[in-house]
């Protein structure tokens, strides 16, 4: 099939005009080809005897296809000469250079450079992981988290606590500093959500379990959803809320250290996969193997410590977030239902906000939702 | 066909050298046909068969001091300008040891050491490049001419008007060759013109225009001898319309649908190379051992040039910014 | 005129400085002829060749018909053939009629035919807005030339660069693209009685500073340097760079002082969309990247086409308040 133009890729047979035994001379007219231009006649550059007819009608072949065999006087090869190579000399394109490094100057990239200043750290205390020590977003990230990088690599080798507690104390002064809190708490009867968990984890072994921990981030996500102004980024000056609901986990590290890694997407996750997820935080931030987007993603934090018999927690509010919700401890206590008193597992549910941005009256809503979804568990 | 009215003198040598030239003009367009078909030569590629009486009647009249500039179908103008087969062949390979390094392909060849000015792709393009060259002449006092070769498609453009109208008002020495072929691309004259007489419309602009049978060679020679001569001698510009035919596609990719078979084969049945051997034949001057000879001669330079192309190598993919601009002396 | 040790200067306007660059060039080289519509009897659209029919004759003051493709392509000719013509298109606006020649041949010529021949012609052409000329008059498209590779383009914003621009052109082998600012041809100052040929591919750092860089040119530069005045005022040292060429542009000037500043904004003339600014700006984040404080500003016309009206036509293109305000955002000032 020969090619007869620069876009073209294959023709179709429609016509022979010479079959097996005609003789045939160079500029003979030998076939009719079908393109997307048309019909186009074929001409023959060989002198001989049509031997055989590779190719049928009406059949679509690429360019470079043998449609004949020609036997031709001086019992030369026939047929097409194989085409070029299509491989051609590829070259790098040229290197754009960029200026040389000003000296005493650290490169520092917008984003890090944001993010620093949201959430209070101190770029010059950072290592740039960076071409020749730039500092990138995920630099400032992984201060945040306290936790050492090696030099070129990427992965941590550990936890560095002294670090981590440096971290802590700016972030928190800062926070108390610059964030005008308020508090809200609420005492929910969470009799159904333990009653369902009972029921589900009956089934189950130890290690496939769900806590309470997964219904509280799952419905403080899901509360998250509707009202927005406890979901998001507080900087220069204004409040961004944020698109999506990654919750926080606050996490204590033994030795003194606390992290609050996210859980993306929390309100779109069931509750298996939070769980799973949670666990997986955990055990992670444990060993120091945390990574940066999971630091710095969290756009509310939910603060248990139930878990060590405390009823109530007002938390600190990580700056650049705007809300932390506190869980106590799930307590069976005498509660009023129907007008008679009985054993009810009640939970105290905390609030500390930004009133910058939100109010109590907004803030008591949140509250109220959260404490609303618990009464559904199998819905979460 | 009569004999022509003015001298050239047709000795035999010189109408072997006219049948020569065009039979090599014909082979070498067939080869590039077969070659294309096999992928070595790619993009677009215009073959010239049916009208190499044109190139070759003008073409030798020209001296090498004078200008060139043709078309994208000028394969026929630069081998008869002794633009060398290797060199025109390497180029429509895209190999650097084409004329052009390769970069134009068959549609740019250039070749300064015959004052071959392109290769033009944009129809009518070409037309106020070649005033610019005779301005230049003109300027200086020379008088160098300019041939421009151009088809009868490009007098619908406004760069041919703008360029006849320059020519005539500024007396530049410019010798406007148009190959009238009927068919631009795919549109017939009919179609696209009010005006089908072309030289007419040169005419117009006050240049002294004729029309030539385009596929009578001697013709073509005879009338190019005296215009040549005309431009040379007044400085002025002159207009030679040859009414010619072009026997393949417009370029490799056209199924023609635009025009009948009947039509092709009758313009076939009087095309140059064939109506000059028949009467140079029964005018007893040339014998078929001429002929042998000639396509003999062309077939070892015809596969020389293949071997030259196919042994040709690729410009380095490091030298492709090269000369965009000049460089600078070190 | 003085003729002391200290520098002669004689007053000047842009039109006469370029008139003598022309004069100038025809005096020291036989090969150069000007060709363009009006240049000779009528004296230049512009009244820049006023006189010149009179001293050089009319087969050095070529004048043509309307025909820009004709004789640009002519001119194209002209230079390859030996010549050293300098084409005039009167106005930015008539060059789109050129425009084939312009690419096709004279920016392509040397690299299509394997560097055999190339095309040493200078086309000149007014360009810009503000003098109330509508759509189709008020252009500024050397942005666009300046995207393509084979030639150069340049704009002498300065009575200098009007003056000694010309003849360094004339001089190179390659086509090259003056583009005269309308609103510059009546600027008057003061130039060297001695003023002669300057350097085509270099900017010019026209006021030092060390707040923010204003990258622009042409007739751009004077409301530029203007607005570094006003931005003086309130305590913001702005560094002008007249850019000179356009093609090729002056990387090393521009990201010195951008490495200095930390800070730009691009006063370009031609539309916002794909323009020479924007090709600044890029070059500037490939090459300047780690240095920046604060994004690139750019002021440009708006995306119309120029009206008539004086109050519309002003706010379409770029003005000092607009270069103010946006070397103060750079600043992160109101």
């Amino acid at each position: 099939m020969p090619s007869l133009g620069a876009d073209m890729e294959a023709g179709t047979l429609v016509e022979w005009l010479v079959k097996p035994g005609d003789q045939v001379k160079r500029g003979d007219i030998v076939a009719v080809v079908e393109t997307q231009k048309g019909a186009i006649e074929i001409e023959v550059f060989e002198t001989g005897q049509v031997e055989q007819i590779l190719v049928g009608l009406h059949a679509k072949v690429p360019v470079g296809t043998p449609l004949a065999r020609i036997r031709t006087e001086h019992e030369r090869k026939g047929g097409v000469a194989p085409a070029p190579p299509r491989t051609m000399p590829s070259a790098a394109a040229p290197p754009i250079t960029a200026i040389p490094r000003v000296a005493g100057r650290v490169r520092v990239s917008p984003a890090a450079r944001k993010l620093a200043q949201m959430s209070g750290v101190d770029l010059a205390a950072v290592t740039g992981s960076g071409a020749d020590g730039t500092i990138v977003r995920a630099d400032v990230a992984r201060s945040l988290t306290g936790v050492a990088v090696r030099a070129e690599g990427k992965r941590a080798i550990g936890l560095d606590l002294d670090a981590m507690r440096t971290a802590i104390a700016a972030a928190m002064a800062r926070s108390k500093r610059e964030i005008p809190h308020y508090y809200l708490e609420h005492q929910v009867d969470v009799t159904p959500s333990e009653a369902w968990l009972t029921h589900t984890n009956a089934a189950r072994p130890p290690d496939n379990r769900l806590l309470f921990g997964a219904l509280a981030i799952k419905s403080v996500a899901l509360a998250a959803q509707c009202f927005p102004a406890f979901n998001g980024f507080y900087c220069d000056g204004k409040f961004e809320p944020a698109s999506a609901v990654h919750v926080g986990m606050a996490i204590a590290i033994r030795g003194g250290g606390l992290a609050a890694p996210a859980i993306h997407d929390a309100a779109e996750l069931a509750l298996d996969e939070l769980m799973a997820r949670m666990r997986d935080l955990i055990q992670r931030t444990r060993a120091g193997h945390i990574r940066s987007s999971e630091i710095a993603d969290s756009t509310i934090t939910v603060s248990s410590l139930g878990e060590r018999g405390i009823e109530a927690l007002y938390g600190i509010i990580y700056p650049p977030q705007v809300a932390i919700v506190g869980f106590g401890k799930v307590v069976v206590r005498p509660w009023v239902v129907d007008g008679a008193i009985g054993p009810r597992s009640v939970v105290n549910i905390t609030l500390s906000a930004d009133h910058r941005v939100s109010d109590g009256h907004a803030g008591a809503l949140f509250l109220a939702e959260v404490g609303k979804l618990l009464q559904e568990p199998e819905k979460l | 066909m009569t004999a022509p009215a003015d001298k050239p003198h047709l000795s035999r040598a010189h109408a072997l050298d006219l049948l020569r030239h065009m039979i090599r003009i014909r082979r070498f367009e067939d080869k590039c046909a077969e070659l294309y078909t096999q992928e070595k030569i790619r993009g677009f590629m215009h073959l010239y068969d049916g009208e190499e009486a044109v190139a070759v009647g003008v073409i030798p009249v020209l001296e090498r001091r004078d200008r060139i500039v043709a078309t994208y179908r000028e394969h026929g103008h630069a081998l008869v300008r002794g633009v060398p087969m290797t060199t025109t062949l390497a180029e429509m390979y895209g190999k650097q040891e084409g004329c052009s390094r390769g970069r134009g392909g068959s549609m740019h060849l250039f070749d300064r050491a015959s004052n071959f000015y392109g290769g033009n792709a944009i129809v009518g393009g070409g037309l106020p490049v070649s005033i610019g060259l005779a301005l230049a002449d003109h300027m200086r006092g020379d008088n160098t001419i300019t041939a421009c070769f151009f088809g009868e498609g490009a007098v619908a453009e406004g760069e041919f008007h703008e360029s006849m109208n320059l020519a005539a008002l500024w007396g530049l020495p410019v010798l406007f060759v148009c190959e009238n072929n009927r068919y631009a691309m795919g549109t017939a004259l009919a179609l696209s013109e009010s005006e089908t007489d072309i030289q007419r419309k040169a005419a117009c602009y006050r240049i002294a225009s004729e029309a030539v049978d385009g596929m009578d060679v001697v013709a073509v020679e005879a009338a190019a001898r005296r215009l040549v001569h005309a431009v040379r001698e007044s400085g002025k510009p002159h207009f030679l319309e040859c009414r010619t035919y072009r026997l393949r596609a417009h370029s490799m990719f056209d199924a023609q649908l635009y025009r009948d078979k009947a039509e092709i084969d009758t313009w076939r049945s009087k095309e140059p190379i064939v109506r000059f051997q028949d009467w140079l034949e029964s005018n007893h001057m040339i014998h078929p051992d001429d002929l042998a000879r000639i396509e003999d001669e062309v077939a070892a330079e015809i596969a020389d040039a293949v071997a030259f192309a196919e042994a040709g190598t690729w410009e380095p993919v490091e030298q492709l910014t090269r000369f965009t601009i000049a460089e600078k002396a070190a | 005129m003085a003729q002391t040790a200290a520098v002669a200067t004689i007053e000047v306007t842009y039109r006469d400085a370029v008139r003598e660059a022309i004069r100038d060039a025809l005096n020291r080289d036989n090969r150069v002829f000007l060709m363009g519509e009006d240049i000779g009897r009528y004296g230049g659209c512009y009244a820049v060749s006023k006189g010149l029919l009179a001293e050089f004759g009319p087969e050095r003051i070529r004048d043509t018909p309307l025909s820009e493709s004709g004789f640009t392509g002519a001119g194209i000719g002209a230079a390859m053939a030996g010549m050293r013509p300098i084409v005039e298109l009167m106005t930015v606006n008539f060059s789109l009629l050129a425009l084939d020649q312009i690419l096709n041949n004279a920016a392509t010529i040397r690299h299509m035919s394997g560097n055999q021949f190339g095309v040493p012609v200078v086309i000149r052409m007014a360009t810009g807005a503000g003098r109330q000329l509508a759509a189709q008059h008020s252009h500024s498209l050397e942005g666009w030339y300046a995207h393509i590779p084979g030639i150069k383009v340049l704009a002498p914003g300065t009575l200098e660069d009007a003056r000694g621009m010309l003849w360094t052109a004339l001089q190179d082998p390659d086509p090259v693209l003056i583009f005269e600012n309308v609103m510059l041809y009546n600027m008057t100052g003061k130039l060297a009685a001695d003023a002669g040929p300057v350097d085509i591919d270099k900017a010019a750092v026209r006021r030092t500073g060390r707040d923010i860089s204003l990258i622009t040119y042409g007739g751009s530069l004077w409301k530029t340097l203007d607005a570094a005045a006003a931005l003086a005022a309130e305590n913001i040292d702005a560094e002008v760079i007249d850019l000179r060429s356009l093609r090729p542009l002056d990387d090393a000037t521009i990201m010195a002082s951008v490495a200095k500043t930390r800070r730009a904004v691009i006063v370009d003339e031609g539309w916002r969309s794909g323009s020479l600014s924007a090709e600044i700006c890029t070059r500037i984040v490939e090459q300047a990247f780690w240095e920046l404080d604060a994004p690139i500003g750019r002021v440009c016309s708006e995306e119309a086409p120029i009206p008539y009206p004086r109050h519309l036509e002003n706010a379409a293109i770029p003005q000092v308040p607009k270069i103010v305000a946006a070397a103060k955002a750079a600043l992160g000032r109101a």
